[in-house]
């Protein structure tokens, strides 16, 4: 099913007066895995960051373009209520260290708005089942999120953004930080967590967003040079600037 | 792994999304806002209201009032020289004795010391830190006054007479005494920020320099203490603010003789110590306005040693709060 | 002649590390000074029956005295501790709060340099500063527990809000970015994360400008005033450990005196126990953080 899910309409983000991303327009398909690849210091960071206005918490930042979530500018609404629509896992697990396992996943739920026990119970553990973390801590819930190992807290750290319900999952370079068997589990789990979410991930290795994304973007010096399904990017780039990249011409 | 199938995140069983209002966000940020000028407010208040009580006393004496050296309540006759004098000549002393002893005390422990003996010691310096000042001046009463009348100063007078620093009667509370409580009171600070700052200096510096032969102290003269120099610097500014506006433990030991001390056994007056004693005792509202005036003086002098303090400490640190138990 | 050079530079060095060793010694003995004269002068006043309760002497020397207590002290400085503490722990919280989380604004930085610069501001300043000020505005309250409390608070509020802001900047960005991404509102985001994941070095902050409030006794000369009665009400003079100790040292009378001494090590004690409770405290919470 393609409906497009997310769609970037000319976007600009400045910090101070400078443009780290120029004019980008993308359609991310619902319920499809979207990888974003780019040399460093390309803009991926800053790019997703204004897809779920966390561009804008810096100081002198600005933001010109539109982005539609099922068709209305997030720009226009709450950026509150827009990040619990679109949810995010950042490159350094990030669990908070003054709560428990269960704590940090619940997190959301307990301060947006208020539910039953049994209801909270049963949004964690289907969140840390998504997050392929439940097998592992279930009879743990109560220890202290710093007790898990660098990648566990990230999957930790995959379940507090999902039980927060968002449509939409953002995930820039969440494996960098990881050991390889870290990274192919949640590599893994992304591929599971398609079929209910739309996921967007930022990656510098074009491995990963060859083996997980169905479709690829590739952004570089600020600007969109190609955007496809994922196996036509790396196999039959439109762009020359796309294949030197992807032959390691640079990088 | 038998997984039950995640329902999605719209399924009927999550309740409706509760709508979500700026208007917590605004109240707080204001609110915190307004506690936040509350702290301005409060030291702009302080400097208002001490230059309002003291107008009477700006308006009669003007500016000859800092360099007054007469203070006589009966004649209404005041000037603040005699306590800036004895403020200054206590802190001096109160330097002297403190820097080399607070710096030695932390070269040892940083370079010296087993490590085991670093933490003892320095909450050792943290407890001393802490003692309240009256105490300090009881202590001074009881147990140093009594040495220097009969020990210290004496023996003062017989060899270093000479100077003509140590004339006068040797009664024990004068601006000596009172300097050498000072001085006990100021290590603490000056050494714990010394001991930060030379912790602070990288390893690799002190390895470079014993590598090459240097012996322990030749090792901490070179490669340490001018890495260390403007935070233990800042740390001895630092002990000079509070010095100046110790009022307690000066005001036990010091004599309360409003004159300019002409000798390091004279009693004398700080303005801290003038301020505790005679602002509920005065006799007249000039008084009273004349004892606020050198206050300002205090505060503006404690302000200025302060920041200037402040600012090498930080520079030094990184930003870092350095020393903060000895506050 | 090398041999010599190089053993005279080895003879300095430890020369050196014996002088800054005695150093050391000077500058710890006045703490084993004053603990020793406190426990020989003050330790068989403290544990007399009711010195903890009973109300201080009048000077009396040949005459024996009816009571010998400091109760009414040990009230007093809790009532005037604890009130400024209801004042200054909020206030310097909340400044540290808005000049660390909404920092952009100048006045942020404008809050910061001011509490750092207040640290510094003579303890007797600011009761000569509530003193002029109700002596303008309402003297009938002038010598009260709240004016003492008052000025207290006006030495404890900087020191907070300095150690609370440094204890803030701890809390790493990824944690706020963190909250924020999971679409909780900043002023919750801040009050229940940030905050409480500061709140060791908070608490350390606070506790700190407690004791040091605690052992004040200039601010609350033209304040507080002392008093040798239990606890009269909030507008009334109230009684303080350190005011005692000042009355009673300059004291000719040695029962006053011995009392001041039994006070000394009382508050030493208190200091003491409160100083290693702290730490102990600040400890574990900060081991839980970090995992262990």
């Amino acid at each position: 099913m393609e409906g497009t899910k997310l769609k970037v309409d000319r976007l600009t983000a400045y910090y101070g007066d400078n443009p780290a991303i120029r004019e980008i327009s993308l359609d991310f398909p619902e319920r499809r895995v979207t990888a974003i690849i780019g040399p460093s210091g390309c803009g991926k960071s800053t790019f997703i960051r204004c897809l779920n206005r966390m561009h804008e918490t810096g100081a002198h930042t600005r933001v010109e373009g539109k982005v539609l979530l099922d068709g209305e500018d997030i720009y226009d609404d709450d950026p509150v209520r827009v990040r619990r629509r679109i949810g995010m896992v950042f490159q350094r697990p990030n669990p908070f260290v003054t709560m428990s396992i269960y704590d940090n996943v619940s997190v959301a739920l307990r301060f947006n708005g208020r539910h039953p026990r049994e209801y909270v119970d049963q949004v964690v553990i289907r969140s840390l089942q998504q997050a392929a973390l439940w097998d592992e801590v279930s009879d743990r819930v109560d220890a202290p999120a710093t007790s898990l190992s660098g990648g566990q807290q990230q999957r930790l750290c995959i379940a507090r953004a999902l039980a927060a319900g968002p449509e939409v999952l953002l995930m820039d370079e969440p494996c960098s930080a990881l050991d390889p068997l870290a990274t192919s589990k949640i590599e893994e789990l992304i591929g599971q967590l398609k079929q209910d979410y739309t996921v967007v991930i930022v990656t510098h290795n074009m491995q990963q967003a060859a083996r997980v994304a169905d479709f690829t973007a590739f952004i570089y010096l600020g600007g969109l040079v190609e955007f496809g399904p994922t196996e036509q990017l790396f196999e039959r780039p439109k762009e020359r600037l796309t294949e030197q990249y992807i032959t390691g011409r640079f990088g | 792994m038998e997984s039950t199938t995640p329902s999605p995140p719209s399924s009927p069983e999550a309740p409706k999304p509760r709508p979500v209002s700026r208007w917590p966000d605004r109240i707080f940020v204001g609110f915190v806002g307004i506690v936040g000028a509350g702290v301005l407010a409060l030291a702009l208040a302080i400097v208002a209201i001490l230059v309002y009580s003291a107008r009477s006393s700006f308006n009669r004496f003007g500016l000859a009032f800092l360099w007054g050296s007469t203070w006589n309540p009966q004649t209404e006759v005041f000037g603040v020289l005699p306590f800036v004098a004895g403020t200054l000549i206590t802190s001096a002393i109160a330097l002297l004795v403190a820097v080399p002893l607070a710096l030695g005390s932390a070269i040892f422990i940083t370079t010296q010391a087993p490590r085991f003996l670093r933490g003892p010691v320095g909450t050792a310096i943290e407890l001393l830190a802490a003692v309240p000042s009256v105490i300090y001046g009881l202590w001074g009463i009881y147990v140093i006054h009594p040495l220097m009348e009969s020990t210290v100063e004496p023996w003062l007078k017989q060899y270093l007479g000479w100077t003509g620093l140590f004339s006068g009667p040797a009664i024990g509370l004068d601006v000596l005494t009172a300097g050498l409580i000072l001085a006990v009171m100021i290590v603490p600070t000056i050494c714990a920020v010394s001991r930060d700052t030379l912790l602070a200096v990288p390893e690799s510096q002190r390895e470079a320099a014993l590598s090459l032969g240097a012996t322990s102290w030749e090792t901490t003269r070179v490669s340490m203490l001018p890495y260390a120099r403007s935070g233990i610097v800042g740390g001895v500014i630092l002990g000079l603010g509070r010095a100046l506006g110790e009022t307690m433990a000066v005001t036990m030991v010091i004599g309360n003789i409003d004159k300019v001390p002409t000798s390091l056994l004279s009693p004398g007056q700080t303005i801290a110590s003038l301020i505790a004693n005679e602002l509920l005792s005065s006799i007249s509202s000039l008084q009273v306005a004349a004892i606020l005036e050198c206050g300002l003086v205090l505060l503006a002098i404690s302000l200025l040693v302060n920041v200037a303090a402040r600012v090498l400490v930080w520079r030094v640190s990184g930003g870092r709060v350095v020393g903060v138990g000895v506050l | 002649m090398k041999f010599d050079h190089h053993a005279r530079r080895k003879l300095f060095s430890h020369a050196i590390a014996v002088v800054t060793g005695l150093c050391v010694i000077a500058v710890l003995y006045p703490l084993f000074s004053i603990i020793y004269t406190a426990v020989i002068k003050g330790g068989a006043v403290l544990f007399q029956a009711g010195f903890l309760t009973d109300v201080p002497p009048n000077a009396c020397s040949i005459v024996a005295c009816k009571t010998v207590g400091i109760g009414p002290d040990i009230e007093g400085t809790f009532i005037l501790v604890g009130l400024a503490a209801c004042i200054a722990i909020p206030v310097g919280v909340l400044a540290a709060i808005f000049a660390t989380e909404y920092r952009t604004r100048g006045f942020g930085r404008a809050i910061s340099f001011t509490a750092d610069v207040l640290t510094g501001a003579p303890s007797i300043i600011m009761g000569a500063f509530i003193f002029g000020y109700f002596v303008l505005y309402d003297p009938t309250i002038v010598y009260s527990a709240i004016t003492g409390a008052l000025a207290l608070s006006a030495i404890m509020i900087p020191i907070i809000t300095r150690t609370a802001e440094e204890a803030l900047r701890t809390v790493p960005e990824a944690t706020r970015e963190a909250a924020l991404a999971l679409g909780i509102s900043k002023w919750k985001a801040t009050l229940r994360i940030t905050l409480i994941t500061a709140l060791p070095g908070v608490a350390t902050g606070a506790l700190l400008a407690v004791m040091r409030a605690a052992g004040e006794a200039a601010p609350l000369l033209f304040t507080a005033l002392g008093s040798n009665l239990p606890f009269q009400g909030f507008n009334q003079p109230t009684a303080a450990l350190p005011l005692l100790i000042y009355n009673f040292a300059l004291s000719p009378y040695s029962n006053q005196e011995k009392v001041a001494w039994g006070a000394t090590l009382f508050l030493l004690v208190a200091i003491l126990i409160a100083n290693v409770a702290t730490r102990y405290m600040i400890h574990r919470l900060s081991r839980r953080y970090a995992g262990m």
